[in-house]
């Protein structure tokens, strides 16, 4: 049999998904668990990105297993234009795991087919990016009690939003009701609307983006509208702060609310939003150590008491 | 229509496969996707043959060679209502249709520039998205693409 290794959300079943979290919940009680003794994790960034990093590597440490790789493409052998086949055969010589993150889409699996050690995707591309799906749903559990029969609102970038493609995916699982909310530039593409229809999920879709059309939501999932994104600048001065949350709007919602944020946050949520008790955003980013935990211990088919 | 003229040309062949109704448009992608030019036996090409269904048709035959499922339905990405006569003894013994794989190894490009496919020396792999809809997903980027709008390598 192939080695677990884990590349997309996609590939996990609704139990799969739901022993994870269940995993995550262990480690949230004692991060500290020297199960990984002896062990040595690839941490390969050929693309850099900090936050991810420093999450993988802080859970492999907090597990006593040791980290080597390099954090971004420059300092490592990928510069001199060796190919990722043997970039990756060369690092599965000394590590027990791969946690990856390269710019090119597809890379992860392309890896996880070559390596002879399991390979997590800690990213590739706009494609996939499954330990920040996994974090998003231990976010919305914990916060919800359950994942099923939700209120979820997606706000902003909804077409290049990887996060919250994933997370639609992710939960088709649970019966939830999603609302898309977004500028006309960029709202969800054909093919998720097309996925949701094909699997019963319910969704709605405006671009406006006020107090009434929050009141029933149960999450509130906001992203970054990057300016990149625009063909017309004009456009985006136009819509930029049409989807910026600011504690007033949040005056008639729902006890259950939370506010999630993949993070890091440009100007979308209001800093006045920070103290209300429904903002969730920097525990989610926490959430995210439990949770990579879990993951590393899966692939690496360690049991968790 | 001289269906005579036509018979006479398919009849031509004592043991081996013909493959017909390929949009005469086609015809060179369907020659590079069964890889004839590296064939050694007899190989005849029609280009722009009369076609009642078509217009223009090609049309390939190959002496004493016959194909496997696998090759065949490589043909339906480009042509998908493909006809391929078995003849054996000057007769043909088996009619078959082409059906679009599950499965499409190594020679659809995909036309994802970010795709991991188009930057390290490695095979491409689809699987059908869609029947109805004619897509196919991208294994590696996940990508779907309409066939229509794929090119080969
Ligand atoms: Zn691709």
């Amino acid at each position: 049999m192939k080695n677990k290794s884990l590349v997309s959300i996609n590939d996990l079943s609704r139990e799969k998904i739901l022993s994870l979290l269940e995993t995550a919940g262990k480690f949230e009680e004692n991060p500290n668990r020297r199960l990984l003794e002896g062990k040595v994790i690839g941490s390969l960034f050929f693309e850099p990105s900090t936050r991810t990093r420093l999450s993988f590597e802080t859970a492999a440490n907090r597990l006593g297993a040791r980290v080597i790789g390099f954090s971004d493409a420059a300092t490592s052998s990928a510069s001199k234009g060796e190919t990722l086949k043997d970039t990756i055969m060369m690092v599965s010589n000394y590590a027990d795991l791969i946690v990856m993150r390269h710019h090119l889409e597809g890379a992860a699996r392309y890896a996880s087919e070559i390596s002879p050690c399991p390979v997590i995707n800690a990213g590739d591309g706009a494609n996939q990016h499954p330990s920040q799906t996994m974090l998003d749903l231990y976010s919305i559990l914990k916060t919800q009690g359950t994942l099923e029969n939700l209120h979820i609102h997606l706000v902003g970038d909804l077409k290049y939003g990887r996060t919250v493609h994933s997370l639609l995916f992710a939960m088709r699982h649970f019966n939830p009701t999603f609302h898309f909310i977004s500028p006309e530039e960029l709202h969800m593409p054909e093919e998720y609307r097309v996925f949701c229809r094909k699997n019963n999920i319910p969704f709605t879709e405006t671009t406006e983006f006020n107090e009434s059309i929050i009141a029933n939501a149960d999450i509130l999932y906001m992203t970054r509208v990057q300016r990149e994104r625009f063909s017309d600048l004009m456009e985006y001065e136009k819509v930029k702060n049409c989807y910026r949350l600011t504690n007033a709007m949040l005056a008639g919602s729902k006890p259950n609310l939370r506010i999630l944020h993949p993070l890091p946050r440009i100007n979308e949520i209001a800093y006045d939003v920070d103290d209300n008790p429904k903002a969730y955003y920097f525990q989610q980013a926490q959430n995210g150590l439990y949770v990579r935990e879990a993951l590393i211990c899966d692939v690496l088919g360690i049991e968790v008491e | 229509m001289n269906t005579n003229k036509e018979a006479l040309q398919v009849s031509a062949l004592c043991n081996g496969t013909v493959i017909d109704h390929i949009p005469a448009d086609k015809l060179f992608e369907v020659v590079n996707i069964l890889d004839i030019p590296s064939m050694t036996t007899n190989v005849t090409i029609g280009y722009n043959l009369k076609s009642r269904k078509l217009g223009t048709k090609g049309l390939i035959k190959v002496a004493d060679k016959f194909f496997t499922d696998e090759e065949v339905n490589r043909i339906s990405l480009v042509a998908p209502n493909v006809v391929l006569n078995t003849i054996r003894d000057y007769q043909v013994v088996e009619k078959r249709e082409v059906k679009m794989p599950e499965k499409i190894t190594g020679i659809v490009k995909c036309p994802n520039p970010k795709c991991v496919t188009n930057n390290e020396p490695m095979t491409t792999i689809f699987e059908v998205a869609s029947k109805e809809n004619g897509t196919i997903k991208c294994h590696y980027c996940e990508k779907e693409t309409s066939i229509e709008k794929i090119t080969l390598l």
